[in-house]
């Protein structure tokens, strides 16, 4: 066997049944094998999206995404990906051609320095010297990328290794000694954060992106509902918890929901799981809880007490942990919360957010309001970066983990095509549908050749206002409107873009339309995109950099509700 | 420091040890690890231990306690490094290696190199007809001294190792 079928055969071994990839020179004994193979492999349009698509493989059905490029210019297109997946701790095995060992410091043809480059952005990597070694690295690749906290690995293939014959050994054992994630919390820590728990007044929990990795959404469900507990989330925590439920406030932070920001300055004691407490997440770090003890629960350690100091912190899996503390709280009484609980029902009732709109042009949270009535609650949505997420983000309500799939961390425009591509080829039975801004899409638009070709029915919706329009927010709050090089200009005509793919796609421009459009375009089952002009002046509320979280500028429109009394702009949560 | 409180934000000099899979780029991965998150790194030494496949480093690292959590969670992410250990300051042996080149053409030069040399429990080991090359062993501070001492005659080269550390007694990392 040669070097390049123990990949393919190591890669189906760990049960993998697509690659999305990109062929080239340092890469072509592999792909002469792939030709052999019944390996599942989808060519993507550029690399970046082969990596975004097998994130988004990863992020909607938490099994490990892979793909495929050449080395050099292949290698440092797939860059981007693998720092969006390792930001957001997504696990995926990159694969990466290099040029044969002999040529390896000597600038060869599209030579560069994979593994020095991708040495910040992974959780590992490897360049296997030896044929014989690629089995064990498949296997501790795939291993490392999805136990602990995951992330991305790349393994760095020369073009010899590719070719060079070896003896596969059958249940090859891996052994790294400098690789033991810690599973189970520790009792004792997890006795005294059920007492703190018990003795709390207002408590809150913060779900993170941990939640939805460790699979413990119903773990959570049951401990808020045990102590009566709200819950708040983060961006890649959305649909660890269902938000429609009563206890839901909505995702925390510079674009958070107001009672989600409030209730976590209020509260005396934070449950967080799962999550890393960003700079997007927090505010200002010291005005952050600053009457809660802290319980942080996390399998990374060195998250522990690197962004925020806790009081009480569990390093281990979320499930596991979440089970024990119910078991160790359900033992004793808890007290009832009721006051805290009933004034932030409340408060979070007089301030929904306001959806419905007249306007022409479409105010995005009018769109938002139908695109939610289109979609059911196993709708896979992803989104792009910047207004367009934080509009997502803010109104969009998930219900069910791994439904909601955005670039948190790195903030990379162009990740949401991509990942609903990977999406979708995850989840066949789901629908699944990408709402991204103007600018972000075009980045990736040459993938529309890849749903085309390979008839991936996702439905791109892009919200188009001609701007970069959270630049431009940013520009209209903090540098005195002077919109530098954010207006995007008159094309391209999105629909003609669409269909010079040969999809299908359909401009939306007034109140109505939106809804009908999208259930449309979801049952015709084929891609899809919808240009949805919107207007370019909407802009969400948001806590200045470097300020605390209830400190809030922008106008919070909320919604219209009978028997509500609306508190003034500085009331607080109750207390 | 045993008995005493460190404060949390008290910056000092921590010496951390580590043991690490001796392959390729591990180095690069640690050495990267400090640049990537602003940690400030003294010195780092590396070489084989006593057991087969594994290297011991020993790096050189300042910061406040909370930094050096940091620093020490963030090298246990490492997949190839094994364990990690920030010793105790005060009950640790350290040693750094030392290689003067003094200019010194004269025989008066010389022979007072070779006394300064010889109360510091160096060594000559070369000597041309304009040089002396000295070999020093110690604690960093004997080392600086020796330097302060010959710089007047002239320093041609300098070479140092950075410390390399050991806890005392029949303690292991």
């Amino acid at each position: 066997m040669r070097g390049g079928e123990a990949l393919i055969k190591s890669l189906k071994d760990q049960g993998v049944d697509v690659v999305f990839g990109y062929p080239g020179g340092q890469v072509l004994p592999l792909y002469d094998m792939i030709y052999d193979s019944d390996l599942r492999h989808i060519l993507v349009r550029h690399e970046q999206c082969a990596a975004h698509a097998a994130d988004g493989y990863a992020r909607a059905s938490g099994k490990v995404g892979v793909c495929i490029a050449t080395s050099g210019p292949g290698a440092t297109n797939l860059v981007t990906g693998i720092a969006t997946a390792y930001m957001d701790s997504s696990p995926i095995v990159a694969i990466a051609g290099q040029v044969p060992s002999w040529l390896i410091g000597n600038d060869a043809f599209q030579e560069v320095d994979t593994i020095g480059m991708t040495m910040p952005i992974t959780k590992h990597n490897f360049q296997p010297l030896l044929a014989a070694e690629i089995p064990e690295t498949v296997k501790s690749s795939f291993y490392i990328a999805g136990t602990g906290r995951p992330g991305p690995v790349v393994i760095d293939l020369t073009k010899d290794v590719q070719e060079h014959e070896l003896e596969f050994e059958e249940n090859i054992k891996i052994d790294l000694p400098g690789y033991k994630p810690t599973w189970k919390g520790h009792p004792l820590q997890i006795k005294k954060a059920a007492s703190l728990i018990q003795s709390a007044k207002r408590p809150v929990i913060l779900a993170g992106g941990g939640v939805i990795s460790s699979g413990s959404s119903e773990e959570l469900l049951k401990l808020a509902e045990i102590i009566e507990s709200p819950v708040t989330t983060t961006l890649l925590g959305k649909g660890s918890f269902p938000e429609d439920h009563e206890l839901a406030l909505g995702m925390l932070g510079m674009h958070g929901r107001r009672p989600a920001n409030f209730a976590v300055d209020d509260c005396d004691c934070l449950i967080a799981v799962g999550c890393r407490f960003s700079d997007r997440t927090t505010g200002k770090v010291d005005e952050f809880a600053k009457n809660a003890k802290i319980i942080h629960i996390d399998i990374d350690p060195a998250e522990i007490g690197k962004n925020v100091d806790v009081d009480i912190p569990i390093v281990g899996d979320a499930r596991i942990i979440l089970s024990n503390l119910i078991k160790a709280i359900s033992k004793s009484r808890v007290r009832a919360n009721e006051e805290w609980v009933n004034n932030l029902k409340k408060f979070k009732m007089s301030t929904v957010p306001r959806t419905s709109f007249d306007d022409v042009p479409l105010k995005p949270q009018q769109v938002i309001k139908e695109i939610m009535e289109a979609v059911d609650e196993d709708t896979i949505m992803t989104t792009d970066v910047g207004q367009n997420q934080m509009w997502m983000a803010h109104y969009f309500l998930s219900k069910k983990p791994r439904t909601f799939l955005s670039s948190g961390g790195l903030g990379t425009m162009g990740f949401g095509f991509p990942a609903a591509m990977g999406a979708k080829v995850a989840m066949p039975e789901n629908d699944v549908v990408a709402v991204c801004g103007d600018g972000g899409f075009l980045m990736v638009s040459q993938d529309l050749a890849t749903i085309k070709e390979y008839d991936i029915p996702v439905v791109v919706c892009v919200l188009d206002n001609r701007y970069l329009g959270m630049v431009a927010q940013w520009q209209n709050l903090f540098y005195e409107k002077r919109l530098s090089h954010t207006h995007l200009g008159e094309v391209p005509d999105f629909v003609k873009l669409a269909e010079a793919f040969g999809v299908n796609a359909e401009r939306v421009e007034r109140p109505g339309e939106m809804r009908e459009t999208l259930q449309n375009a979801i049952n015709s089952g084929e891609p899809t995109l919808i240009d949805v002009i919107i207007d370019p002046e909407e802009i969400l509320p948001m806590v200045p950099p470097g300020r605390g979280l209830t400190e809030m500028v922008g106008e919070y429109k909320v919604e219209a509700m009978e028997g509500v009394i609306y508190p003034e702009e500085d009331e607080r949560s109750g207390n | 420091m045993r008995g005493q409180v460190i404060k949390m934000n008290e910056q000092r000099t921590h010496i951390i040890s580590a043991l690490v899979l001796h392959k390729p780029g591990v180095l690069q991965r640690v050495a990267g690890l400090f640049t990537r998150r602003g940690f400030n790194i003294e010195s780092i030494t590396v070489g084989t231990s006593e057991q087969k496949g594994i290297a011991r480093m020993t790096i050189l690292a300042k910061g406040d306690k909370k930094i050096l959590e940091q620093i020490t969670k963030q090298l246990n992410k490492i997949i190839e490094v094994i364990k990690v250990r920030d010793l105790e300051f005060e009950n640790t042996v350290k040693r750094e290696l030392c290689l003067i080149k003094v200019y010194s053409p004269t025989e008066k030069v010389r022979s007072e190199v070779i006394q300064y040399v010889n109360i510091f429990r160096g060594r000559i080991i070369d000597v041309s007809p304009e040089t002396l090359t000295v070999e020093i062993t110690g604690e960093s501070d004997k080392i600086d001294a020796l330097i302060d001492l010959v710089k007047a005659f002239g320093i041609k080269e300098i070479a140092r190792t950075g410390p390399t550390a050991m806890s005392r007694g029949i303690k292991t990392i």
